[in-house]
């Protein structure tokens, strides 16, 4: 999208608000009229080559994981709910309206009507009552899981789909726009692997990990997207080779552009850098009770020895936000306000290491496993601790097996967590004292209790103060140092256009197929 | 391998046939003995395969599912695929399926090893097979050239562009060709993916630069191997004697030189073929080929055991059917190894 405001481009003019602090809303004001002034036109055979997908991929949703797989799933598939691009909020997708009991409780959703699957089967309520319930009962193995794990029961009732929670919970729409959540006939039941769904284009060909052909479904309940005739994506693992797809036109679309090469692609006369920021973050884990980690002070050095600006130009090529040691930013949803940003400040850092008592260096545990440029980051980290007296003692592990044998293991290693649809899961996920995920062993019985309030409270500004007061008792007592969150970084050739910066997610939150059109 | 490196010096130390039963076909009998020895060593490599995924980090549940393994999913799939069963078990259960020619299903994918390979093998044989075509005659052709106007400069531009392209990593070789071809001029086809449904032609024009990338990477090493083992043959003292009673070039080279020289050329020849068929995934990568090579390394990456030791096992055979019919290419061509002192 080539939205021109005078000389600023419209990535220029994002950044350039994101530092003014304008809200994302405010920005959405702007480029949405004249976004829609240009239409649309149809036609054409779109190319992705997109890095992130195996010869082990298969397309039953509840397995979905990686780049490939999930642009696959949303270019055939719909969700019930979708996220709004710029704001993040729950807009209708096959769930036509939705309703909630004054606690959060109990949720009623209105499905669509006449909508038709690829197979010519009209969608049921039915269908979504099973499609949820493969996600949920106790034998999946489904990615979404441990999102759904405070529904208590999914049933039909006079026609609407009713989801009934153990606990209020003012998210669940957005919990509802999980990709492993596409609505499937029956559930998916009887094939899981059919890849039919209700989305803008029908899964022709598919062969794991190398190639997938879409034709356009010519029933689409909706118009305004899937303008190409066909798609096809080819799975392309390598930097070099995307690069150099899209550089001579075989591809019109790659993902994972590397910061480093950045500035040499953007010098190809056909090429549009595509940069989004995004809610993915770098991160230091350390164990808030494990000693060293378990004294505060020693965090908040921490914390304060970290020189942010160095690892978002040095690892992120700037193509990055800074990090304030809470894992939330401006991209979700009744984000956090006024927070002042933390900087490497190696006075501060010393004087909490001093009174902290410790001695004697910190192993910090790393590999490239953990994100890209782990190693150089902790590197630099060790750098900028040593002038504040704190002595890092960098470890670099295998790849294989960081996971399993690193992370949430040992007491102070490398990490990364991509995005979650809301704030609640992203705390959810990692943060609240009985995850198993609590990677920094934070277990704070008052967090636990707020963050289940901010849950159940439907009032927004009452919610985002609460969430404040999240955000804060994590940045200030957590054990997470979060110096950057890294940008999606795509391309595309210049000719191909309406691609949305979508906050959700990466390429335009998955939608990339079918969102764009070809500007002949 | 250590057949191959023994028969490699076989002019010289004559492979050990036992001469005490002159009776029955000797290259018969030498056939079913190594066959049986191959078996053997399938064997051992399955048995090193599984040991050496079973000490890796990591089983297929925990790595398949990554960073968002819970534990319920992790149990799920454990219990699924028996991973809770002691590894001596599970390795007998595959190999009871391999003794019926089963090579079971993919963990990951669900799907039939031995279907899943069938395709994937049959891309990396058909990019192999043209890299043979025009790497192996050419090589030799080239080696004949070298010899003929040794240290002259044919002699001296063959050896020096063999050696730049030998030392180049074949990825990069491979980004150089895309770069001019591709990029730059835009006359060749880049991805070079295949898949099914795809014509003759549109598979030959878009393997047309890993092909080119694979002769340049193979070429010098049996280019250099033919010059090398010709010039050792013609400088032997019983050629010297041909020449001196007389005979003619042609007579020389065909009657006493190249039976000789066969020998080490089709041991190189065969570790070139065998190279080209499993040890191209750079090659693949860069390319975006869907061969063989990727898909075990996929599969190695999640521990997807079934296909890892599918792939495993298909990879050493190719190595000792190749070196086996190297070996036999060279006894053949040279009587004098069929009928050891």
């Amino acid at each position: 999208m080539t939205i021109k405001l005078g000389n600023l481009n419209r990535r220029r003019f994002m950044g350039q608000s994101a530092l003014l602090g304008l809200a994302a809303t405010s920005a959405t004001g702007l480029f949405a009229p004249e976004a829609r002034a240009e239409e649309p036109k149809r036609g054409g055979h779109l190319k992705l080559g997109l890095n992130g997908g195996a010869t082990t991929d298969v397309l039953d949703t509840a397995t979905y994981s990686g780049a490939v797989l999930f642009v696959i799933g949303k270019t055939w598939g719909d969700t019930l709910v979708e996220s709004h691009p710029e704001t993040g909020e729950a807009l209708p997708a096959l769930a036509e309206s939705w309703t909630s009991s004054a606690d959060a409780v109990e949720w009623t959703f209105k499905i669509r009507k006449g909508v038709k699957f690829h197979d010519g089967k009209e969608l049921t309520t039915a269908d979504c009552v099973q499609s949820i319930k493969r996600h949920t009962d106790e034998q999946s193995k489904s990615g979404a899981l441990g999102l759904l794990r405070s529904i208590k029961a999914v049933e039909e009732k006079a026609g609407d789909l009713v989801v009934t929670l153990t606990e209020g919970n003012s998210d669940l729409p957005l919990i509802l726009t999980d990709y492993h959540l596409i609505i499937q006939p029956n559930g998916g039941f009887d094939n899981p692997t059919a890849a039919i769904g209700t989305g803008p284009y029908k899964l022709t060909n598919y062969q794991a990990g190398v190639r997938a052909t879409f034709e356009k479904n010519k029933d689409d309940w909706r118009s305004d997207r899937g303008f190409v005739d066909s798609v096809e994506l080819i799975v392309m693992n390598d930097t070099t080779a995307r690069i150099a797809a899209l550089a001579s036109g075989q591809v019109h679309f790659i993902n994972a552009v590397e910061p480093k090469t950045v500035s040499l692609l953007e010098r190809a006369p056909t090429v549009e850098i595509l940069r989004t920021a995004g809610k993915g973050f770098y991160c230091f884990l350390a164990f808030c009770d494990t000693a060293p980690f378990d004294n505060n002070d020693l965090r908040l050095a921490l914390k304060y020895a970290i020189d942010r600006q160095a690892i978002l130009d040095r690892v992120l090529g700037g193509y990055g936000t800074l990090g304030n040691d809470y894992p939330v930013t401006n991209n979700y949803a009744l984000a956090p306000e006024g927070i002042e940003q933390r900087m490497y400040d190696p006075e501060k850092a010393a004087f909490h290491y001093k009174k902290s008592g410790h001695s004697g260096p910190i192993q910090l545990r790393t590999s490239e496993a953990a994100f890209a440029g782990a190693v150089d980051a902790a590197v630099l980290y060790q750098e900028s601790a040593k002038k504040a007296g704190i002595v890092l003692d960098v470890k670099r592990e295998p790849d294989d097996g960081y996971w399993t044998n690193v992370w949430n293991v040992q007491p102070f290693c490398a990490s990364y967590w991509g995005g979650r649809p809301t704030q609640d899961s992203r705390y959810t996920t990692s943060f609240v004292s009985s995850a198993e995920w609590n990677d920094t062993r934070f277990k704070r019985p008052d967090f636990d209790q707020l963050l289940a309030q901010a849950r159940a409270e439907l009032d927004k500004d009452k919610r985002k103060e609460m969430y404040k007061t999240l955000a804060l008792m994590v940045r200030d007592e957590g054990g997470i140092i979060l110096p950057v969150f890294n940008d999606y970084l795509n391309a595309s050739t210049k000719n191909l256009k309406g691609y949305v910066n979508d906050i959700g997610n990466d390429t335009s939150n998955g939608y990339v197929a079918s969102r764009v059109w070809f500007d002949a | 391998m250590s057949a191959s490196t023994e028969t490699t010096k076989a002019p010289a130390q004559p492979l050990s046939t036992p001469a005490s039963k002159p009776d029955g076909n000797p290259l018969l009998r030498l056939i079913l003995k190594r066959l049986g020895l191959s078996a053997v060593l399938l064997f051992a490599v399955s048995l090193m395969i599984s040991g050496g995924i079973e000490a890796l980090p990591g089983d297929f549940a925990t790595t398949y599912l990554g960073q968002s393994a819970t534990p319920e999913a992790v149990e799920n799939i454990r219990k699924d695929l028996g991973l809770d069963r002691p590894w001596a078990e599970r390795y007998l259960s595959w190999l009871g399926g391999i003794a019926h020619g089963d090579f079971g299903t993919s963990w990951a994918s669900r799907n039939s090893v031995g279907e899943q390979i069938a395709n994937r093998l049959g891309n990396s044989l058909f990019l192999a097979f043209f890299a043979a075509l025009i790497s192996v005659p050419l090589s030799i052709t080239l080696g004949m050239v070298a010899v003929q106007f040794r240290d002259r400069w044919p002699d001296k531009i063959v050896s020096l562009a063999s050696l730049a392209a030998i030392s180049l990593p074949e990825f990069f070789i491979g980004y150089l060709l895309i770069l001019f071809f591709a990029v730059k001029l835009g006359i060749a086809t880049f991805p070079a993916t295949v898949y099914d449904g795809m014509g003759v032609m549109d598979r030959l024009s878009a393997i047309a630069l890993p092909v080119a990338t694979l002769v340049l990477v193979v070429l010098a090493h049996m280019m250099r191997m033919t010059r090398a083992a010709i010039l050792n043959v013609m400088s032997s003292p019983y050629i010297e004697t041909a020449e001196l009673k007389g005979l003619g070039a042609w007579r020389i080279i065909a009657h006493h030189a190249a039976p000789n020289a066969v020998s080490p050329v089709v041991n190189v020849v065969a570790l070139n073929l065998a190279y080209l068929v499993v040890g191209v995934v750079v090659v693949e990568v860069v390319f975006v080929y869907p061969g063989i090579g990727q898909y075990m390394v996929d599969a190695v990456k999640v521990r997807d055991m079934p296909v890892v030791q599918a792939c495993g096992l298909i990879f050493a055979a190719f190595y000792i059917l190749l070196n086996m019919a190297a070996d036999m290419i060279a006894i053949i061509a040279n009587p004098r190894l069929r009928h050891p002192r």
